[in-house]
């Protein structure tokens, strides 16, 4: 661990071994299921290699076909709720995060304490008596349960995530604005939005990959099969011929992840760098 | 897990370890008062203040704290949505004590939490400091790890899990291979749960990017110091590294534990929404959806959340006591 010490060369490649090694056996499970995905079912419990034999792609076909809708069908409607969460998001967190972080006002840390109670808040705390808010407003099997929150910054993670971040902003900017005749609206507009792109980034990465694989409540919202999301349609088929067609399964829950590792790869750097920084100061 | 693992944390405090702090430090507003100037631009914040948090005012009356009451109101009714809530006083509660599978379930969601959550900020900081200082490819190995943190809250990924660990599943083909002979680990009750456990600690990636980051924190000058005197490494991480990251583990325990105790997602899928097999994975959150969206006995499932919410509040704040014995911050 010390300066002095810089591992020799041996060292050096028994940790690199080590590491490599470590990192195959998480990812294995994934590499064997993309694999399998292109197998024919019996050899899926047969072969624990991940180099498929043949490549066979009737999975995915067939696999697409399988439930009620298309797979198209689900994938628009885990988007359209997933896009409208990234959106909400991102202006209603931005607008109290600018209050918390900017603004003098009485009650500011009372509600800015209320705002982080809130963050070990469980959801199914509230669940139940929110089921029965949208049953009174016949929101159940509707997106709007699942969207409106979002537009009233539910999320309290992302208040905080931007607040900290707003707070890290020279003040020198808000004040000669303000000289020049600027009220806070545009301020924030103009001034704090474009300068917090990074913390958006994090935030609009998080809300999508967190919305993309919530389960809970969707499968309590949407009970309508013609509004199933993928994680709910997956759900469904595994009830419904999960344990005779593994590789159909296996094909759609890989279509399933394939946002998330593309978010995944173009968003890294916000990902776990936005985390180091954003994180700890 | 939470479904929400791989979070990015929200920042540890860098001293104080409460959870609430003051909004950040202002030069001190003129006195109200005193001048009518300073009285209007005080009254004009204030107005700018409130109405940038309304849409945050809403959602907090509508489905935070409206929820919250209402949910307690509920706790002593019998209500099923059908009719109007029937007033019980304390019979749910009092139902609740007897429930064996109430007990059960409380009984597997802490073993789930205290077994899953050490296990994997044990590896999350033993990966840290294998990556520390000096690795070439540092930021692959991160992303590598980090990954599954992703993707384990997903349906796709629990689907994954019930494959294998089932009988003839990728870890009884791979036990094969050296003639060792498997169970069907997700249908056996001993077993179901340590495959949840399993899960868990697969998404150590998170807290080990918070550990990274908390590592960095550490100045050089400490360890050069200690090399002057002729410390070990041994030495060196007891007396340096581990001290000034106990903030940092903390910080992780806390937030790993809440999100622990309301894992969902994995137990329900890899169970097919029962928790068994013998009820061995019915985790707390389980049996509460169990009660309230499959029987819809909303009464006795707003206790239970109730209840949760206590012991979550009670955890939290025993976690913030004992810290005091064992968190170190410096300066």
């Amino acid at each position: 661990m010390g300066r002095d010490e810089l591992p020799s060369r041996p060292r050096r490649a028994l940790k690199h071994t080590l590491l490599i090694a470590f990192g195959v056996v998480m990812l294995y499970p994934l590499l064997w299921m993309v694999s399998s995905s292109v197998k024919p079912d019996d050899l899926i419990f047969r072969d624990p290699s991940i180099w498929p034999t043949e490549l066979d792609l009737s999975n995915y076909t067939n696999g697409w076909t399988a439930l009620e809708h298309p797979f198209q069908h689900y994938l628009w409607n885990s988007a359209v709720i997933a896009i409208a969460s990234v959106v909400g998001n991102l202006l209603s967190c931005s607008l109290a995060a600018y209050a918390f972080a900017r603004l003098r006002f009485r009650g500011r840390n009372v509600f800015f304490a209320l705002m982080l109670s809130t963050l070990m808040l469980p959801i199914h705390v509230l669940i139940v008596p929110q089921y029965v808010l949208f049953s009174w407003l016949d929101w159940i099997n509707t997106d709007l349960p699942l969207i409106v929150p979002k537009f009233l910054a539910h999320d309290a993670f992302f208040i905080f995530l931007m607040v900290q971040f707003i707070r890290s902003l020279p003040r020198e900017l808000d004040e000669a604005a303000r000289i020049d005749g600027c009220g806070h609206f545009r301020i924030y507009w103009r001034i704090i939005m474009p300068l917090s792109a990074p913390a958006l980034a994090t935030s609009a990465l998080f809300t999508f990959i967190w919305t993309w694989n919530d389960f809970f409540s969707q499968l309590i919202f949407l009970t309508n099969p013609d509004l199933y999301t993928v994680p709910v349609a997956l759900r469904s088929f595994l009830d419904g011929q999960g344990e005779t067609a593994w590789g159909q399964l296996f094909a759609m829950s890989i279509v399933g992840l394939v946002p998330i590792f593309g978010f995944f790869l173009a968003g890294q750097r916000y990902l776990t760098q936005g985390i180091a920084t954003t994180g700890i100061k | 897990m939470s479904d929400r693992v791989g979070a990015p944390p929200p920042s540890p405090p860098a001293e104080g370890a409460t959870a609430v702090a003051p909004p950040p430090d202002e030069p001190p507003a003129p006195p109200r008062t005193r001048h009518r100037r300073a009285a209007s631009g005080a009254l004009r914040q204030d107005r700018a203040g409130y109405l940038f948090l309304a849409p945050w005012f809403a959602g907090m009356a509508l489905f935070t704290i409206g929820p919250i009451l209402a949910s307690l109101y509920l706790s002593f009714t019998e209500y099923s949505l059908v009719k109007p809530p029937e007033w019980l006083g304390l019979d749910n509660y009092r139902r609740m004590l007897e429930d064996p599978r109430l007990a059960k379930s409380l009984l597997v969601t802490v073993q789930y939490v205290f077994v899953s959550v050490p296990v994997q900020l044990g590896l999350a900081l033993a990966l840290a400091l294998l990556l520390n200082r000096g690795v070439r490819g540092l930021s692959f190995y991160r992303s590598v790890y980090y990954l599954p943190s992703l993707l384990a809250g997903s349906v796709s990924i629990a689907i994954l899990w019930r494959q294998i660990f089932g009988s003839d599943g990728l870890v009884n083909q791979v036990l094969a291979l050296f003639g060792v002979e498997g169970v069907s680990w997700v249908a056996h009750p001993d077993f179901a749960l340590g495959t949840l456990i399993v899960l868990n600690a697969w998404t150590f990636g998170a807290p080990m990017v918070i550990f990274l980051a908390g590592l960095r924190q550490i100045p050089v000058s400490y360890y050069e110091a200690a090399e002057v005197d002729g410390a070990s490494t041994v030495r060196k991480f007891f007396h340096i590294t581990l001290p000034l990251l106990t903030p940092i583990i903390f910080f992780n325990l806390v937030l790993q534990m809440i999100g622990a105790f309301q894992s969902f997602t994995q137990a329900f899928v890899v169970s097919g929404g029962q928790g068994g097999p013998a009820d061995s994975t019915l985790l707390y959150t389980l049996y509460l959806y169990q009660r309230g969206f499959g029987s819809f006995d909303m009464g006795y499932a707003s206790a239970m959340a109730w209840t949760l919410l206590v012991i979550i509040a009670a955890l939290t704040g025993l976690n913030f006591l004992l810290a005091k014995r064992w968190v170190f911050y410096s300066g």
